[in-house]
């Protein structure tokens, strides 16, 4: 036997947190734990079938299948998530943005910032949160989307620009 | 998180998904491990057992959905805190016997499982009950061997000249176990 499947306990502590934030990410802290349940509930069924080498790119995977179904049983509903400009602050824009705020301070400029995340093309939207949220390498960010490194680097500097330009507008706007 | 974890367990279980069930036992001598499948209790670690190492051989061995889900061991864990604190002398858990090597093995253990508490017998009885008189030393690997100790009392085989012997959860739990029943 090549490499052996975890016990599915010792799989679910050590992916617990990152699925988790995966998920916040991709459907708001609200539905983030339902979400969550359907994640590891999926993954136990299948979890014979898995494959021991990369775990965490599997079970992210599921994630993004079930915010996927999320967000089709909700069709629009204009429910932002928290804390978008961590992701436009790492990239140096805006320093210390909303920082004070608090998490779930949700002041209209969080609220528009994350309607913007929330705008972003699915995939664009799961690889920023990979890449932000979770804090994979772009090389993981790949895996957990099924593309390449590079394809998930373009992803996230695509999703970015997108991004800054919401928040100049929102400037000007607010002005 | 806790709470996360006992809601999934749960839905799992009704789901029929948990192969494995598995929870800790407080014994006299430390902290235990007990874990059982739908057909029964299938592994009972000691304390002197790598808790990860158990449930990484219960991953390969039986299945790999193994979730820690002590709702599913009230049971098994009533019977034995009772067993340690004297107020039982048999148990009445249904077994999985599938880690015991079928054959020769499993005879000497469910032969075992059939000494008295309070009873002790030789290895080489416990030989003879397997239908094998002459194979002692393969009786004690078996015992050796045995998934389920305490429930299926291996500690109550001892050596010819009284002595008590090994014991895979270590001589002392042996020792406390034999005490325990007024054996020795």
């Amino acid at each position: 036997m090549a490499e052996a499947l975890p016990p599915f306990q010792a799989f679910l502590d050590e992916h617990l947190e990152p699925v988790g934030a995966f998920l916040r990410g991709m459907v708001g802290p609200n539905d983030a734990e339902d979400c969550l349940q359907e994640t590891f509930l999926a993954a136990l069924r299948a979890y014979p079938r898995a494959e021991p080498r990369n775990l965490r790119a599997w079970v992210l995977t599921i994630a993004r299948r079930k915010a996927v179904d999320h967000h089709r049983s909700r069709a629009r509903r204009a429910n932002p998530v928290p804390a978008p400009e961590e992701i436009i602050d790492r990239q140096g824009d805006s320093p210390g943005a909303g920082l004070a705020d608090g998490a779930l301070g949700m002041s209209p400029r969080h609220s528009e910032i994350w309607a913007a995340v929330a705008e972003l093309p699915p995939g664009q939207r799961a690889a920023v949160v990979l890449r932000f949220a979770v804090d994979l390498r772009y090389r993981d960010v790949g895996a957990a989307l099924g593309t390449s490194e590079d394809a998930a680097r373009q992803s996230v500097h695509e999703a970015l620009s997108k991004l800054r330009a919401s928040a100049a507008e929102l400037k000007e706007m607010t002005r | 998180m806790s709470d996360f974890a006992d809601r999934l367990a749960a839905r799992a279980n009704q789901e029929g998904l948990v192969d494995v069930a598995y929870a800790t036992v407080d014994t006299p001598l430390g902290t235990g491990l007990v874990a059982s499948t739908p057909k029964g209790l299938v592994r009972l670690a000691l304390p002197n057992e790598e808790m990860e190492t158990v449930l990484s051989r219960l991953a390969r061995d039986v299945s790999p959905r193994v979730l820690e889900f002590p709702a599913r061991l009230d049971e098994t864990r009533r019977e034995l805190d009772e067993y340690f604190e004297g107020k039982r002398n048999r148990f009445e858990l249904t077994l999985d016997w599938r880690l015991s090597h079928a054959g020769f093995y499993r005879r000497v253990l469910r032969a075992t499982a059939r000494v008295p508490f309070g009873d002790v017998i030789t290895y080489a009885e416990a030989a003879q009950r397997a239908g094998n008189p002459r194979a002692f030393r393969a009786a004690g690997t078996a015992l050796g061997s045995n998934p389920i100790p305490i429930v299926v009392p291996c500690h109550r085989v001892i050596r010819a000249g009284g002595e008590i012997g090994n014991y895979g959860g270590g001589p002392e739990m042996k020792r406390f176990l034999l005490e325990l029943e007024g054996a020795v």
